[in-house]
């Protein structure tokens, strides 16, 4: 967007502060309302499923208000702090989690082509988006432990367990797409699965297909969502690590509990189910590409971003259903879970989707058809360094190794 | 249309102000906890001057390691062990001068070596421009291979892959020993105890 504003003649600075302004708005909001949308949406789901009658009283189609008056009522809130408390740890804590939560949306593309919607278009999305990812927890620890109370403490030091943990079949499991599309780029991996469901990684061979759930379960865990919610076990630790928080603070732990699960499933919607590509691709079918000109591109973006802010609805959606049906696990069992399943099964299919990329390469949908050959595993392009001639192509990594093992081999004949 | 601000400089100094600051509050504090705190803000401002380098594959390490995952387990660590002792430490004065001391030791020969390579000074600000902005991660990742895709002319530069592997043999060493340390004792040897 900064380029674009730049192309009109815009001062540099000022195009660089609008583009930033729009993005932090638009990110901002996308996790503040949808942590409005979550609260209604978890009332909902847990009322059908466990038939609970929920608040009558509050009008507004479907109860919406309700979700108002929890924002009103959390606001005008007494700011408590218990005694013994470390009060600038404390305090700091709910941002702390906050801010994490939400530097994971930066580098989120919500829509790719040529001009991608994105705020930051990084080379390492996904490695970036993970790392910042495990940060949330270091808020909880912080809460925890500046709470003064063994609740909070117990419920920090769980959480730590179990999120240092999970990061590993988390991070094994993401980087499996990576290996098929040959990039860590989200942009990148969510463009090489356009054109229709048969094309996306989740059902690229059996072996993606298992690492889908066990990254799913694994980023239930790490996002500290029941089954896996030892930390805020509310039958034996009162509420975990934020017993002693109440009003806006509180709800600052919330709003990045439900940032990171749909941060979560946005991931896990662009590197295993097609990001912003539909099941059908109906955005390119009607020639909603940037081939045609740019607003038409510009629509098919937005036809994107809907599709992806779908999928990580229905993604948050499966979370919800998966808390209000199963039971929550001892921490033994989170962590037999995590150690004893989920890393040997991810590695195995990290294996097995490393043999099965070299024995069937350009195939799609379990190996039965033909890759679209702009999918195909790329090459990815390297700068060419002053050894080249200017006019030279840029050398695919293939060929450059090629030429340094040539060159290697050459340096041991002398 | 020019900047009245060089935006790269005004970052590095935020990121670098940000960075010494919280350092200097690492060795002022006394509470270990806040200690671990202002260290996770210090190691993040240096991932923000990665990043502000160009570097977002190092940025990246730096915060899932050492932001994520080492001081985490920091804390983790002084949580599971906290005495009353501990919480509070209380360095003495002769500590203290010997700490001065290796740090200034080590401030000037950092300084020695920052001002003596040739490449990292006299650079102006076009030449700096000049520089294109290149994905890091693939060349690091083939180096990683022993294949320096960098540095294609110079056939003697070594990959890192030896040292990438000694370095996983003696954490593999680290991780074998701690889980001896750890490990459950049998029950036949509990009645000893």
């Amino acid at each position: 967007m900064a380029q674009f504003l730049i192309a009109k003649d815009i001062w540099p600075w000022l195009a660089y502060t609008l583009a930033a302004l729009v993005h932090i708005f638009l990110l901002l909001n996308l996790v503040a309302v949808g942590a409005l949308l979550f609260i209604w949406m978890e009332r909902k789901v847990s009322g059908r499923i466990q038939d609970r009658l929920g608040p009558t009283r509050v009008g507004g189609k479907f109860g919406w208000l309700q979700t108002l008056a929890d924002g009103i009522k959390l606001l005008t809130k007494e700011d408590l702090m218990p005694e013994g408390a470390d009060a600038f740890l404390f305090k700091l804590a709910p941002y702390v989690s906050f801010c994490a939560s939400l530097s994971a949306f930066m580098a989120i593309p919500f829509a790719g082509g040529q001009y991608p919607f994105v705020a930051l278009h990084m080379n390492v999305a996904v490695f970036f988006i993970i790392a910042v990812l495990g940060l949330e927890v270091f808020g909880v620890i912080l809460a925890g432990y500046a709470s003064a109370s063994k609740w909070s403490l117990f419920g920090a030091m769980r959480e730590a367990a179990q999120v240092v943990s999970y990061e590993v079949p988390l991070g094994m499991c993401a980087v499996v797409p990576v290996l098929i599309a040959g990039s860590m780029d989200l942009v990148f991996i969510g463009d090489r699965q356009a054109g229709g469901f048969w094309n996306w990684y989740v059902f690229h061979d059996p072996f993606t297909f298992v690492t889908f759930w066990v990254y799913f379960t694994c980023a239930t865990a790490s996002v500290n969502r029941a089954p896996f919610d030892l930390a805020e076990a509310e039958s034996e630790l009162v509420a975990g690590f934020h017993t002693e928080y109440s009003g806006l603070r509180w709800s600052f732990f919330f709003m990045a509990e439900y940032g990171s699960m749909m941060a979560v499933s946005l991931l896990a919607s662009i590197l295993f189910l097609g990001g912003w590509h539909g099941p059908l691709p109906i955005g390119t079918g009607l020639g909603l590409t940037f081939e045609n000109g740019f607003w038409f591109g510009f629509a098919g973006n937005v036809l994107g971003t809907a599709n992806i802010l779908l999928k990580g609805i229905i993604g948050v959606t499966v979370m919800m259903w998966v808390r209000w049906t199963l039971p929550r696990l001892r921490i033994d069992q989170v962590i037999t879970t995590c150690l004893k399943y989920c890393v040997p099964i991810a590695a195995m299919a990290f294996l097995g989707a490393t043999l099965w990329q070299y024995a069937l390469p350009n195939r799609v949908f379990f190996g039965l058809a033909e890759m679209r050959p702009q999918s195909y595993a790329i090459e990815e392009v390297l700068p060419n360094r002053n050894s080249q001639p200017a006019d030279a192509k840029p050398v695919s990594v293939t060929a450059e190794l090629n030429r340094t093992n040539h060159r290697a081999n050459i340096a041991s004949l002398d | 249309m020019s900047d009245p601000i060089y935006w790269p400089s005004f970052f590095f100094l935020l990121f670098a102000g940000i960075a010494c600051a919280f350092a200097i509050a690492v060795v002022v504090s006394s509470n270990i906890v806040r200690m671990a705190f202002y260290l996770v803000m210090s190691l993040a401002a240096t991932a923000g001057l990665f990043f502000v380098a160009g570097a977002d594959f190092v940025g990246s390490m730096q915060v899932l390691i050492y932001v994520g995952g080492t001081l985490v387990l920091l804390v983790f660590g002084v949580m599971l062990t906290s005495q009353d002792r501990f919480i509070s430490m209380k360095t003495s004065r002769f500590e203290l001068g010997m700490a001065a001391g290796v740090g200034a030791c080590l401030f000037l020969l950092l300084l020695f070596a920052a001002w003596s390579v040739p490449e990292w000074r006299s650079l102006s600000r076009e030449q700096v421009d000049a520089i294109a902005l290149e994905p890091t991660a693939t060349p690091l990742g083939m180096a990683l291979l022993g294949a320096r895709v960098d540095a294609p002319e110079s056939p003697d530069v070594a990959g890192y892959l030896l040292v990438f592997e000694i370095i996983s043999v003696h954490l593999l060493v680290v991780l074998v020993g701690a889980a001896y340390l750890a490990r459950a004792k049998r029950k036949g040897s509990a009645i000893a105890e």
